[in-house]
């Protein structure tokens, strides 16, 4: 078991935490904060996805 | 028929609907395989879809045409909480990528074709196996059902009237699944997702554009909310820890169910498991966007005498004809892609663990594949018949229901990859107790799927399905402590033949 694989717990802490994004400001290009955060998030968990699996592709 | 048909958004919704089903027949020649009548070919597509083919088709399957008519529906009329679709789809796929290679690996060594398969294969208990299998044909159901309902919408949307229009293309699509299997809906779901992408960027740009940009939609919804007093762009303290629990039962469930696991069991390799779980993200920005429609039915003024009509709606007045019919079409193929899978993946149930296990079990690989595809016929029609002669609220709580009950199996089909701890006993009093504790938690909640736990002055209100899924893994733990711990066959699965 590699520490790398605790990246993939890192979207539910992200999202977990609802008092945190539930906010209209700062908004971006109209988006209240709460809309845009959650939208930024799909991204960034396939990037760490993309880095567990870099790092884990030649295990096993 | 009425005087408001708008004959070129018709035209150019009947013609994609005829290229599809040119598609959904010609698919059977489609990679050829040497013979289709053999359920690994029928049924799997082969088991030899790779990156890309799977992208399209597990894309295509579990963004279903309900899904983008239902998401903006709830968004309109409830504003944040409706976009728990959002953070739903972000977990989904980190769990993909951890678990879903070890079942993908487990099920081609061992012939499985099904979740009922695994579980055999790993516990040896026919009643656990039967209960897994129950679940996901009766959980598939209604959802098969309500594909039905996103195509209505746009079929009404058209100005065309009566049942026909539906009743035609639901027998077109049983006669592809028919005769080409899974490979019909892979093929096809190129198309759908394509058009699907156009119609969603067509309309994230453009909408936006004639309403007066994303501020003045956001305001414009604040506003409609505020006037009608309930629902709001933010979220209520009270429901922070609902759309938390929502979002991650629906996450643990989706691939519980037989259509989702088929498009997994479906692949190449695990590799390719891996690789989607990377790339499928990008159907999550659509559905995000997607779900944005609802706000913007507010900016837009419309006035609905259902929720569900307000992405047929928007593109109704806001697009030319032509383009109208497009974004129809795109909903409608929509609905046949998911349709398809979920019926296929209905009738692998049966097949595998109804029919071989009680009828026949010396059934040959031709045999299989025969029964899957009346399996599959029968399994649609059941699905007409619920639409056309029953209300549609029915539709709709048996598919809220469905997806408690399809979550749990969750310890059934996934513990076992990992540990021979548990149990059969276990896993099947817990299956009893989680199903019994979730149907009851709907009931008493008049349908809602959320409950609220009461601890003195406290109170945290959760989803029913995760409630229900921490009872049956109690239950398992507790039945396998009482019973001791498995000593037959520990870590290994049994071949299917």
């Amino acid at each position: 078991m590699r520490l790398v694989w605790l990246l993939l717990f890192v979207p539910l802490a992200a999202v977990a935490w609802v008092p945190f994004y539930n906010r209209t400001a700062p908004q971006l290009s109209g988006f209240p904060f709460f809309y845009w955060y959650q939208l930024l998030w799909v991204p960034i968990t396939s990037f760490l996805t993309y880095i567990v699996y870099r790092k884990t592709r030649d295990d096993s | 028929m009425t005087a408001d048909i708008d004959w070129a958004a018709l035209a150019v919704f009947v013609f994609f609907f005829a290229l599809v089903t040119v598609l959904g027949f010609a698919a059977a020649h489609w990679r050829r395989p040497k013979t289709l009548a053999h359920l690994d070919e029928w049924g799997l597509g082969g088991r030899q879809f790779g990156t890309w083919i799977t992208w399209f088709l597990i894309g295509g399957d579990i963004y279903t045409a309900y899904t983008m008519i239902a998401v903006p529906a709830l968004v309109y009329a409830v504003g944040a909480y409706g976009f728990f679709a959002v953070p739903y789809t972000i977990l989904v796929y980190p769990f993909v990528f951890a678990v879903m290679p070890l079942l993908w690996k487990v099920a081609k060594d061992n012939n499985y074709v099904t979740a009922g398969d695994v579980v055999y294969g790993r516990y040896g208990c026919r009643p656990l196996e039967l209960a897994v299998a129950l679940t996901g044909v009766i959980a598939t159901m209604p959802y098969i059902a309500l594909q039905l309902v996103g195509m209505e919408a746009v079929i009404e949307a058209l100005g065309i009237k009566g049942e026909l229009p539906l009743v035609a293309a639901f027998l077109i699509l049983a006669l592809y699944t028919y005769s080409s299997g899974l490979r019909a809906p892979a093929l096809i779901a190129f198309v759908k997702d394509t058009m699907i992408y156009i119609v969603v960027l067509a309309a994230v740009v453009l909408v936006p554009y004639k309403l007066g940009g994303y501020g003045a939609v956001f305001e414009a919804a604040g506003a409609a909310f505020k006037a009608k007093g309930s629902g709001g762009l933010l979220l209520a303290p009270a429901q922070y820890a609902s759309y938390v629990s929502v979002a991650l039962g629906s996450a643990l469930a989706l691939f519980m169910y037989p259509h989702a696991l088929t498009g997994i069991l479906a692949c190449r390799s695990a590799d390719t498991i891996r690789k989607n779980a990377i790339l499928l993200p990008a159907y999550s920005i659509v559905l995000a966007l997607v779900a944005l429609m609802g706000l913007m039915g507010h900016a837009a003024g419309l006035k609905l005498t259902n929720n569900n009509e307000v992405v047929p709606l928007l593109f109704k007045i806001l697009f030319p004809g032509w383009f109208a019919g497009f974004a129809f079409a795109a909903i409608a193929i929509g609905a046949l892609v998911p349709a398809a899978i979920m019926s296929i993946g209905a009738a692998n149930l049966f097949t595998r663990n109804f029919w071989k296990a009680y009828i026949n079990p010396d059934v040959t690989h031709a045999g299989e594949a025969a029964v899957a595809k009346i399996a599959s016929l029968a399994v649609k029609a059941g699905a007409l018949l619920v639409i056309l002669f029953l209300p549609t609220q029915f539709a709709l709580d048996l598919q809220l229901l469905g997806g408690i009950w399809i979550l749990q199996i969750f310890p059934a089909v996934i513990f076992g990859l990992y540990t021979g701890w548990f149990r059969a006993y276990g896993l099947l009093l817990g299956w009893a107790a989680g199903i019994l504790c979730g149907s009851w938690l709907v009931w008493l909640n008049n349908f809602k799927p959320l409950h609220t736990l009461q601890a003195g002055s406290a109170s945290i209100t959760l989803y029913s399905g995760l409630l229900a899924l921490a009872v049956n893994i109690a239950v398992a733990i507790l039945v396998t402590a009482v019973l001791g711990r498995a000593a037959r066959r520990d870590g290994k699965f049994a071949r299917a033949g």
